[in-house]
Parts: structure tokens; sequence; C-alpha cells
């Protein structure tokens, strides 16, 4: 078992990889994979004499296919592992960034923060996304002291707190977004979830949160295994729990948090990735969240793909794909739960 | 390593937890009241009393989750606060009544969960982890389903891996809370005799909460009789199984009677009318 991890991991990021350079090849222009690998070949080691010539090729795939895929890889993989983690931290099987709630409070922090124009930079961070992030958080916060009854989260506590603080959240933002005026479609991004028109920009701010959020969770893996023992074990067995629940939670809001304020609502990421994964590898928090990740940046290039293409020129928002895909996957997760 | 029998070392070793003066309880319900004993290594006692009398608390009080209302608890003769629980984890092993299972470890990885207070965070188990926690495994005899994952294990192998992990912490002292109380009746016989090897061979101290008179009886060296959160009786199993103590701390009449295997003081209720 251990001997075949690192090969698992390795695959999995192979594909990622191909589904990577598949994707920046297909759209309005087709570019075969040959070509997109020479693009990145050209950019990552240049050699002085292609400098001049900048081809249209290269600006398609380097400007715009490629921070764009490189987006969908780090949503995916933060909002999955962050699914993962919470998870793993709820005792709860349905526990997601998404249904919890987490995507809304975000969404309706970065929506407060473009109506009222805020405009400041903090830790390499704008207004809207610490605004995103710090909704993100406090939304957590409440869900968890509400569904907590005597050291456990019961499901449909989770659930249905989850579900009314989301609720109030995409309220107030769709009353900003009737408010709104000129902001309507920038703020209407928000509500539905899309990577359309990202750029370098957008891969640079959410880069060091998804980074960062990742490699707590990696670190903190161990403990989240002891964790699933409940509170009470896990303390038994030296687990510092108030202090290790408190780093796992906050890192994975960042990490959804992160992702929203990018991207806006993308559901169900979190629920799908870390389930597929379990059935392959287990419930080991140490190759669950590595898988979990690869698994949600996979899930989120393909995604964007056919969110590109299907109704092309026009575009689908990701966030309906998702969203169409997963609810029926946690109907199945609700029902199997019943049945238990 | 200390091999002596268990008689011997409880007067002869150490204490390893000294319980002074200890009140505690939920909210302001106090439900421990006034306790004061002490635990010897490579003694077993057991702690005795109906429903209600605090025995699961005790547990509770011993691994710090539980604060303290009055009173104190040494662990090898320092306060017990002054422990980080990671430290605590590598002496004081707890073993559980029922452990929830909702994801789907395999035993090996559930019994190299106790080797979690010995690791550094950034550090993984080694090999010298993993031969700890098969040696446990081959000790309480399931090596063989090492693989398989705890969910699917009856309750007595379940059990089994549970105090592996216990022994994989390598403690010094190991706490019981109702362990054989969902077992079979083969399997309670089972664990017991499997604690009392390795509370002889090892000289750990253990301290069992149980509500089976007889099995602790039976089994360990020293009883502790709870009655409303104060200590009722406390010493050797033959003075403290007796008719009137029952009648007095139970509410019930019984016979008691010498177990023709051990002498073991064993009672035998006395149905009503």
């Amino acid at each position: 078992m251990t001997m075949k991890r690192p090969l698992i991991l390795v695959l999995t990021a192979a594909i990622l990889f191909a589904a990577c350079v598949f994707s920046m090849g297909v759209g309005a222009v087709y570019i075969p994979a040959g070509a997109v690998l020479q693009v990145l070949a050209d950019n990552l080691w240049p050699s002085g004499a292609l400098e001049t010539a900048k081809t249209a090729t290269d600006t398609i795939v380097w400007e715009i296919r490629l921070p764009r895929t490189l987006l969908a890889v780090l949503i995916g993989a933060a909002l999955a592992s962050s699914g993962g983690v919470m998870q793993g931290f709820f005792q709860n099987p349905m526990a997601d960034p998404y249904i919890m709630g987490i995507s809304a409070g975000a969404a309706l922090g970065a929506t407060v923060a473009v109506t009222l124009d805020l405009e400041f930079w903090m830790l390499g961070l704008n207004a809207v996304s610490i605004a995103a992030f710090l909704c993100g958080l406090a939304v957590t916060m409440v869900v968890y002291a509400f569904s907590r009854r005597g050291g456990r989260v019961a499901s449909t506590t989770l659930l249905l707190t989850g579900i009314a603080i989301g609720a109030m959240a995409t309220s107030f933002t769709s009353y900003m977004l009737v408010m709104g005026g000129e902001n309507q479609r920038q703020l209407l991004f928000w509500l539905m979830g899309s990577l359309s028109a990202r750029r370098w920009d957008h891969v640079w701010m959410l880069l060091p949160y998804a980074a960062v959020g990742l490699a707590v969770v990696l670190v903190y893996a161990r403990e989240l295994n002891v964790l699933l023992l409940g509170d009470e074990q896990a303390s038994q067995l030296g687990v510092h729990v108030e202090r290790v629940k408190l780093v796992l939670l906050t890192a994975a809001a960042c990490l959804a948090a992160a992702a929203v304020s990018v991207s806006g609502i993308i559901g169900f990421v979190g629920l799908l990735a870390p389930h597929m994964v379990r059935l392959i590898v287990g419930p080991d928090y140490r190759i669950l969240t590595p898988m979990a990740a690869l698994a949600g940046a996979l899930l989120l290039v393909l995604a964007d793909l056919v969110a590109r293409t299907a109704m092309a020129p026009a575009e689908m928002p990701i966030g309906i794909l998702t969203t169409l895909l997963g609810a029926p996957f946690f109907l199945y997760l609700l029902h199997r739960q019943r049945r238990v | 390593m200390e091999t002596a029998t268990g008689e011997e070392t409880a007067a002869s070793v150490g204490t390893a937890i000294s319980v002074e003066d200890l009140s505690c309880g939920y909210d302001r319900r106090p439900v421990l009241k006034d306790l004061a004993f002490d635990l010897h290594q490579g003694e077993m006692l057991g702690v005795i009393g109906p429903n209600g009398s605090g025995k699961s608390t005790l547990i509770r009080a011993l691994t710090r989750i539980l604060p303290l209302s009055r009173g104190r608890i040494l662990l090898y003769g320092a306060p017990l606060q002054d422990y980080t629980v990671r430290e605590i984890a590598r002496q004081v092993a707890v073993i559980p009544q029922l452990t929830p299972v909702t994801f789907a470890f395999s035993s090996l990885d559930v019994v190299m969960m106790g080797r979690t207070p010995h690791l550094k965070r950034f550090r993984r188990e080694g090999p010298e982890d993993r031969e700890i926690a098969l040696e446990a495994m081959r000790r309480t005899d399931c090596l063989a389903f090492r693989d398989r994952p705890i969910h699917e294990l009856s309750g007595g192998e379940r059990q089994r891996v549970i105090i592996a992990r216990a022994l994989a912490q390598q403690p010094s002292i190991l706490l019981l809370d109702e362990p054989t109380s969902f077992l079979d009746l083969n399997h309670q016989v089972e664990i017991f005799d499997l604690l009392r090897h390795v509370c002889a061979r090892d000289g750990l101290a253990v301290l069992c909460v149980s509500h089976d008179l007889n099995l602790s009886s039976e089994y360990c060296h020293r009883l502790m009789m709870l009655k409303e959160g104060r200590i009722y009786t406390d010493g050797p199993p033959e003075h403290i199984l007796t008719q009137g103590h029952i009648k007095a701390v139970f509410e019930t009449d019984v016979t008691v009677i010498k177990s023709p295997y051990s002498g073991s003081p064993q009672i035998i209720l006395k149905p009503g009318d």
C-alpha cells in the first residue's frame, strides 16, 4: 500500500498535465498539443532568438489559455482539499464549502466590497479578496458554533445551518445585485462562478493562499486522521484538539474563500473530488489530501473545457456545470446515509 | 523490565497516579466528590459502582478532558496540568467502551495512530514505529486482520485492535472505560486475560472501570467501589465484594460465593418475589 502511493500521485499528476495541455489547445482557435508544449517550453526557457517573434499562438496560449487553466487547477485543488478537510473535521461526509454556505458567505463579502467600491491592498490581496475571505471565515465559524452539540456535529444540523446561512448570504448578494446599477454584470459573476477573462493577475493573487492553505492541511494530515476517532480519543492520543481544529478550520476556510474571491461560487467540487478519491485510496488524509487536490484540479480543468466549448462562442458559467454534476451526487450521498 | 507478579509490584514499586481530594463534574453539578486514592505500578485496580456513580467521569478527569473543581491529580509526582497532552499520551493510554469508525481505516492504520504522541510534527512514522505497532498487534493477537478495515471487524476483534493501539503508545498506565460492555462472554474473558497479562509482564498500572462485578473481582488486585461520586470502600476484592457493601451501594440482595477456579469472590443474584 505504502509503495503504491507515490505511483498513484505521479499518475494522477500526469493525467492532470495531459488534460491541461489538451484544454489549452481547444477553443476558437485549435492549437495542437505539440504547439502548446512548444509555447510553454519557449516561455519557460527563453532562447534569445525566439524573443523577437511573438506569434499569435504564443499570445493565445501564454496570455489567455494558460492563466485560465492554471486558475482552474488552483481553484479545483483549493476547493477539493478544503472539502476533504471539512468532511474529516466535521466527521461528516456531506461537508463541503458550498453546501455549508462558506462559498456564499465569501461571495457576499466580495459583492459588498465591489458595491462599496472598496479599494485597498493588503498582503498582496485586494479589498474584494479580503472581504471574501473574512466573510467566508465568519460563516464557517457561525456554522460550526451552531451545529456542534456535545462534541459531535450532526448531519442534519450542519446541513440546515449551512443552507440557512448560505441562503441569507445569497439573498443579500441578490439584493445588492438588484440595487447594483452599473456593477450588475460584475456582481452576477460572484453568484454564478466563472473563469472567463481571468488573467495572470488572478493566478498570482490566488497562488500564495492556495499554496499556504494546502501546505497547512498536508502538514496536519496525521492529526486529521486521529480526529476521525472523535475529539476525546484524539486528545488521549496526544493531539492538542482545540489548537489543531482552529488551524485546520482556518486553513480550509482560507482555501475556499480565496478560490471564491477569484472565481465566484463554484459548487460541489469540494464534495465530488474527495469522495471519488476516497473510493480509490481510502480514508488516510496523508494520501487523500494531495489526491483530492489533484482530482479537484482535474475536475475543474475538464469542467472549464466543457464550459468554454459546449455553447461556443457563448460561454457557460462553470458553476452551473459543477452544480449539475454535484447535486445528483449529493442526493446519492444523502440517500446512502439515510439507509445506514 | 519488571516481571514480578502483580501482588508484589503493587507493594514494592512506585505510585503511578495519586488522586488527592478530587472533586469535579459538569456545569455546576458535581459528579465526583472528595476522591483520594493511589494507583500503583503493576497493579490492576477495578472501579465499580452503579450507573451515575461517577465511574466514567473519573476516566475523563484522569485524562484532563474534564477540569477539576477541587483537588489535584499527580502523575508520577507532578501535577497533571503541568504536562502537555502529548506528554500525558506517552504515559497514559485510554481504552474506550466504543470507538466510532466513520471512515474505513485498516487495523494497522488504527494501531499506528498510537504512535502519534511519539512523533514530531514533520517526521513520518519510521520502520521502528511500524515494528512497535506490529508487535502490539502480535501481543493482542490481531495480526491476522491487520489489513482489514476496522469497521468490518467484530466487536471483540475491534477492541483487540484498540488495545493494540494503546500498547503502541508504550504507556506505563492503562485506563479502561467499560472495555467489554459491548462484547460477548468469550470476548470479555479474552480481553481481561490479555489485560492481566500485559499488566503483569510490563508492570503497567491499570485502572479499569466496569459495571461487571464478577469480572472485576476475578481479574483485579484491588477494587474501589463508588457510591454517588464518593469512594464507598477500597481494598482487595474479598474485602469489597460483600453482601453488606452490595446491599448498601447497589440496593440489591446477593449471595457471595468463592470462585471454584480462583477463589475470588463472585456474586449470585437473589431474584425478587
